[in-house]
């Protein structure tokens, strides 16, 4: 099973939010609307949107990193075009949300939102600055490993993905009951981006691959 | 992981989901989200509810997605004066609220999705305007039909999304 069930108990928000029905398995309907998405295009998205390192007057601290990889559909075809979403802590480990409380710095040259539509090949491109851990309340010493979010489109509403990229080697995967939610462990796996010193780029960045594999959708032959 | 795609274009491992978790309000939503129309917009409905969980509390960090399901519809990001779209999202309130200006859909229904911390995956779901024969509704528990049905009439409709127990939103597996 790819994706996580909704109730993991050990992630405790999902007791009280998990649904205790099944979901309705609809499949009969080829004009279901759910088949089709929202378009997005380049006049909305700029071309500075994915680069995180350049939304402020001076640089956020951290260390810098590129984010690149494919969009693809279940067949392996390049989603083109489609959005993607990425938002993020910054290297202390602090979102610039009014409700994250953890006592450590804000950066005034980090806001962690970035946006970027998908090329001809289903690429997308980011440039930001490696996140860092974090605590949180699920349960005693409980700590996020370093991590991105990630929202993709896809072509269809039914496609419509929410993740997370984690780094290669981090030591608090393991203990993490949002990543270990996913029973199976090559599925967790594709979570984690691959280090690459190809899209590393000397005396200025550290390269990370990640590819995103969309749901079937439910039209299609699988 | 680097995934490449097979020649003979196989099924490939599909990327699992993970929950949007609390902290998204600096990063997703954007000015006039919720408005698909303009106000004063010829048709306009205004479509609002709460998102509730098991406890019958309000969830006051969930993201909705409003779908109307016109094909090839911008998402428009960057909405202008009159601006018109097929899509909208909304932030809850503290309060658990959301609300959408929007218009008719031209089939039954309009499609729905909801994040939210404690969600490991999204969840899809559908307002109906009105209680109508539907392939979807005809086939589910009679007692679960009425979660789908909006309420209300004219411009103003109330739906509300109730995550887990009783008066379960009925949510979709495609």
């Amino acid at each position: 099973m790819t994706h996580p069930p909704y109730l993991s108990p050990g992630y405790r928000s999902t007791i009280l939010r998990a649904p205790a029905r099944p979901p309705v398995a609809f499949r009969s309907d080829p004009d279901a609307i759910e088949l089709t998405g929202p378009v997005f295009g380049h006049d909305e998205v700029g071309s500075l949107d994915s680069d995180l390192t350049r939304q402020h007057a001076g640089e956020p601290l951290g260390e810098r990193i590129s984010v690149t990889g494919r969009i693809l559909d279940s067949a392996g075809r390049p989603v083109r075009g489609t959005l993607v979403e990425l938002w993020q802590a910054n290297a202390a480990g602090r979102y610039a949300h009014e409700r994250d409380q953890h006592p450590a710095p804000l950066d005034p040259n980090f806001t962690g939102a970035g946006r970027c539509l998908t090329d001809e090949d289903g690429r997308y491109r980011f440039v930001t600055i490696k996140p860092g851990a974090y605590p949180w309340r699920n349960h005693h010493n409980a700590w996020r490993p370093a991590h991105l979010h990630f929202s993709v489109f896809g072509r269809a509403f039914t496609e419509r993905l929410v993740t997370q990229m984690y780094f290669p080697g981090d030591p608090l995967m393991p203990f993490d009951p949002i990543l270990q939610s996913i029973p199976d462990e090559p599925a967790r796996q594709r979570l984690v981006s691959a280090f690459s010193m190809e899209l590393t780029e000397p005396e200025w960045s550290l390269g990370y691959s990640f590819d995103i594999v969309l749901g079937r959708t439910p039209m299609e032959p699988s | 992981m680097n995934l490449t795609p097979s020649q003979d274009g196989a099924f490939m491992k599909l990327t699992p989901s993970q929950t949007v978790g609390p902290f998204f309000s600096h990063a997703l939503p954007y000015p006039h989200d919720w408005e698909l129309v303009p106000p004063g917009h010829a048709g306009a409905i205004m479509l609002t509810g709460l998102v509730l969980d098991g406890a019958g509390e309000p969830v006051p960090d969930a993201l909705l997605e409003l779908w109307l399901g016109r094909t090839g519809d911008r998402g428009a990001l960057v909405r202008g004066d009159g601006e018109v779209s097929g899509f909208g999202r909304c932030a809850t309130a503290p309060d658990g609220s959301f609300r959408f200006r929007t218009v008719r859909p031209e089939g039954a229904y309009l499609s729905l999705q909801v994040f939210a911390r404690g969600l490991l995956r999204s969840l899809l779901t559908r307002v109906y305007l009105e209680d109508r024969p539907d392939p979807l509704l005809d086939g589910l528990e009679p007692e679960r039909r009425g979660t789908l049905i909006a309420t209300g009439s004219g411009d103003r409709y109330r739906f509300d999304v109730r995550l887990q127990g009783d008066g379960e939103t009925v949510f979709l597996d495609f």
